[in-house]
């Protein structure tokens, strides 16, 4: 009896492993089978999950990803820029003292329920941001607060027609359009929202060209093809798969094996690799991010505006983009990348001298140099990919002037915490920016204002405030850009920053995708991605 | 003994990570948060409560089967963490299997052949078990298997362009229940690569008690009288030897079960499993404090009964135990 059951088992295992084998399954998508025996579904391999798939209420950009795709606003970006297109609106008007702006909308458009779209619901949504707070729907502080805020500058939305809408503001607010265009503020049906109510960021119902099918929590979202999209022909593919995959290397193997066919978070060392392979390609997305060593000014010896030139003199940025971002990144000058509107690239860059960084101290009455603490990001981002090792470079570069600094890090909350409150001497740090305005990284990063929040250098300076604060409310974007011009001229004299680069992230992807163009935003609607 | 441990689990949890800097309510609201915001949220998360408050309320609605509402996420915990605790579990147990299948048997065959070549070579290899890092050893396993070998898939738990139809999230029973016997070996493809970068340091510590403790008992007297008898040596070993060296062996499979609920976290990340450790890491970073305590008490929970569950089967294995 025992012989036989041992028998049964060891017989079971061949016929299973037999079985296994046999079933060795292709998962790779080159022989997929969809109706036309072509590819149709797209897997996106991306380094976290979403937290929400309500774009309003969360300010992650691995949330914004997916939703893009599924919820439309009023106004677009252009394809890999920030200047704005039509999207729901086909036609935008602002009047001459920048308070009233009209959109015509586009006719037509149904939400993914069956309901239209219309001006009401855009005014229902409208209004049920502005009811909610920071927490419920935090970037729809971009438009100066909350209904109960003062600061808030929408005054009335009015429906003139089914398909006309109108603004009225308090006071003008100059990245009212651009704000618009943010991928947060996609009109949802009004309908689904009534239906699942709290429920509805896991039920989205927006007018985009994908539809949303499920969502498994840290394993993958999949959306389908919005068959009733207004744009005829589009979207390309039936389905789109977003699918988590923390680790960067295995998500590399992901890919190379055809489990996924495009991924973000590459290694700047795997960039190489990547290239020699025949299946694979690279897609940059264009820069609109800052990586920066913030000083603290409120901090000695960092009060000294001589001090900080002088530091700015002693980082070799291009080793540093050398090294550690694979050659992707261009060195810094102002704290605004150079694809936005309002760059000023007639300041000159403070050239890596270790003789002029030694006199400036000096100057400075420093001429032994100084101790500090200089902290280094925990965390990787696109624009600083290796904080400690960054730090141990600028460590090693200032060690030359006779500044003696020792690195310290913390995990990420902790080290925000304490970066806020002024605890550090100088930090590294960085931004990625909203809506593609000037306003959104000198203001919010620079202006005393921000102190406390997101000026992490306590940097204040009463005669940028006033330009900052005139830039905001003046529409004319020439005018603007000349202020925001000036802003940088006093922002490079004064230095409270050392800008260390603009990075562009790499993406990788199967050799056939075509029609996939990486946004500076770090979102883009893939409808017209498709496999060739 | 259940209810006194779980209870100081809770309290050391509920402790250590308030002592932990940082506001949760900063980090919730992320980098562009006003001061007054993150006050506000302060309040109503009630982190301004004196602690003891914090903990009362917390096990308050623990007694009612409540694990809380994830900050980050605003979904209730019980409901949410369903599906990364079994799908942890499933890993966990596949990993379990190999762990005692390979180091079982390799232990066995090492005290057969003591002092053998084969003896060194398997205890070698089972300390270099021990001390290999996971995260190596699964990035090579995906480059050779997958990518140089193309016979497993490199991540997940399933093939997302034939996805199983889950309902009770433990993707073997699903396929098995569904008689998708395709997407049954498709799962069990999945699982081979984690479950045996996991089972790596399991299989190697068993490997080392299950010979240990089967050279004391192959030994005795009455293995030499078995086998003068002219038992087969098969059930030499499996039948009069192995269940009498068993009992240390099951302590440590018992142990070490435990030890992978928790100890999953790295083989998840590299994995891409969407399990119980990555959860709670994620957690961990955003400072979600119900969903690390929650999180913790659930693994500590399972820690227990896994170990109070070996000690009934020590009464199986072994009648002179008695409880």
């Amino acid at each position: 009896m025992k012989k036989k059951s041992w028998l049964i088992c060891l017989g079971m295992i061949l016929s299973v492993s037999a079985f296994l084998m046999g079933c060795s399954g292709n998962e790779s998508g080159k022989n997929d089978g969809g109706t036309n025996g072509g590819k149709d579904t797209l897997i996106i391999g991306r380094g976290g999950d979403s937290t929400s798939l309500d774009p309003i209420t969360t300010t992650e950009g691995e949330a914004f990803k997916v939703t893009i795709n599924m919820f439309e606003t009023l106004l677009n970006y252009g394809e890999q820029d920030t200047t704005l297109k039509e999207g729901l609106a086909v036609k935008w008007d602002a009047s001459d003292d920048g308070l009233t702006y009209t959109l015509e909308l586009r006719q037509g458009v149904k939400f993914h329920d069956g309901t239209d779209f219309n001006a009401e619901a855009v005014k229902y949504n409208f209004e049920r941001w502005m009811n909610g707070d920071e927490e419920k729907f935090p970037y729809y502080g971009m438009f100066g607060g909350y209904k109960k805020d003062e600061g808030h500058v929408i005054k009335d939305i009015k429906v003139l027609d089914d398909h006309k809408i109108q603004f009225i503001l308090k006071r003008p607010q100059a990245p009212f359009l651009k704000n618009l265009a943010m991928t947060s503020f996609g009109i949802a049906s009004p309908a689904a929202i009534e239906k699942y109510g709290e429920k509805f960021r896991e039920h989205p119902v927006g007018t985009g060209p994908y539809k949303f099918v499920e969502w498994k929590p840290n394993d993958r979202i999949v959306l389908e093809k919005n068959e009733d999209y207004w744009d005829q022909g589009k979207p390309k593919l039936q389905k789109i798969i977003f699918r988590a995959i923390p680790e960067n290397s295995a998500r590399l193997n992901a890919l190379k094996t055809g489990e996924i066919d495009l991924m973000d978070g590459v290694n700047p060392s795997d960039i190489e690799s990547i290239k020699a392979d025949a299946n694979l390609k690279t897609f940059e997305r264009p820069s609109m991010n800052v990586g920066y060593l913030g000083m603290t000014t409120t901090r000695k010896p960092f009060d000294n505006k001589l001090v900080r030139q002088a530091l700015n003199h002693a980082v070799d940025k291009q080793a540093i983009i050398d090294s550690f971002y694979g050659g992707l990144a261009e060195s810094a000058k102002n704290p605004l990348p150079p694809s936005l509107e309002g760059y000023n690239d007639q300041i000159k860059e403070y050239p890596y001298d270790l003789k002029k960084a030694k006199e400036l101290l000096k100057e400075a009455g420093f001429p032994d140099g100084f101790k500090m603490k200089l902290w280094a990001m925990p965390v990787p981002r696109p624009y600083m990919p290796d904080g400690m090792k960054i730090a141990e470079v600028i460590q090693s570069s200032f060690e030359k002037i006779g500044v003696k600094a020792e690195i310290v890090t913390y995990d990420w909350a902790t080290y925000l915490d304490k970066v806020s409150k002024g605890e550090a001497d100088a930090f590294l740090m960085g931004w990625t920016g909203d809506n593609g305005d000037p306003d959104n990284f000198i203001y919010t990063l620079l202006d005393k204002d921000n102190i406390g929040g997101n000026n992490y250098t306590y940097f204040s300076n009463d005669e940028l405030h006033d330009i900052l604060i005139e830039a905001q409310s003046d529409p004319d974007q020439k005018k603007r850009n000349k202020l925001y011009q000036d802003a940088q001229e006093l922002l490079h004299e004064e230095s409270p920053w050392i800008p260390l680069v603009h990075s562009t992230p790499i993406l990788a992807g199967s050799k056939d995708i075509e029609g996939y163009a990486p946004h500076p935003t770090g979102s883009e609607v893939l409808s017209g991605v498709e496999f060739k | 003994m259940l209810i006194p441990v779980l209870i100081g689990m809770t309290l050391v949890v509920f402790s250590i990570i308030r002592f932990i800097p940082g506001n949760p309510a900063q980090v919730i609201l992320g980098q562009r948060a006003t001061k007054e915001a993150v006050q506000q949220l302060t309040i109503q998360l009630g982190l301004d409560q004196p602690w003891y408050v914090q903990y009362a309320r917390y096990i308050g609605d623990l007694l009612k089967g409540d694990l809380g509402t994830s900050i980050r996420t605003g979904a209730a915990i019980t409901q949410e963490i369903k599906p990364y605790l079994f799908a942890t579990l499933e890993l966990a147990f596949f990993a379990m299997l190999i762990a005692v299948f390979v180091g079982v048997n390799a232990g066995i065959i090492s005290a057969w052949f003591k002092n053998s070549v084969f003896d060194y070579i398997a205890m070698l290899v089972a300390l270099i078990g021990v001390s290999m890092p996971i995260f190596w050893l699964g990035l090579m396993g995906q480059w050779f298997f997958s990518i140089e070998l193309g016979w497993l898939p490199t991540t997940g738990r399933e093939n997302v362009r034939n996805p199983v139809e889950a309902f009770t999230y433990i993707h073997t029973l699903d396929t098995l229940l569904h008689g998708r016997f395709d997407q049954f070996a498709e799962t069990i493809r999945h699982l081979i690569l984690p479950g045996t970068a996991l089972a790596t340091i399991p299989a190697a510590i068993i490997a080392r008690i299950t010979r240990a403790s089967m050279i004391e008992v192959l030994q005795s007297d009455y293995i030499r009288t078995a086998k003068a008898k002219g038992v087969h040596m098969f059930f030499v070993i499996y039948k009069h030897g192995l269940k009498n060296a068993f009992i240390p062996v099951l302590t440590v499979i018992g142990l070490q079960t435990g030890l992978l609920l928790g100890g999953a976290i790295l083989t998840e990340t590299i994995f891409a499993w969407p399990g119980i450790g990555r959860y709670i890491y994620d957690a961990i970073s955003y400072r979600d404090y119900p969903v690390i305590q929650s999180g913790i008490l659930v693994i500590a929970f399972i820690f227990v009964m896994i170990n109070f569950i070996v000690d009934l089967l020590y009464a199986v294995i072994d009648p002179r135990i008695k409880y």
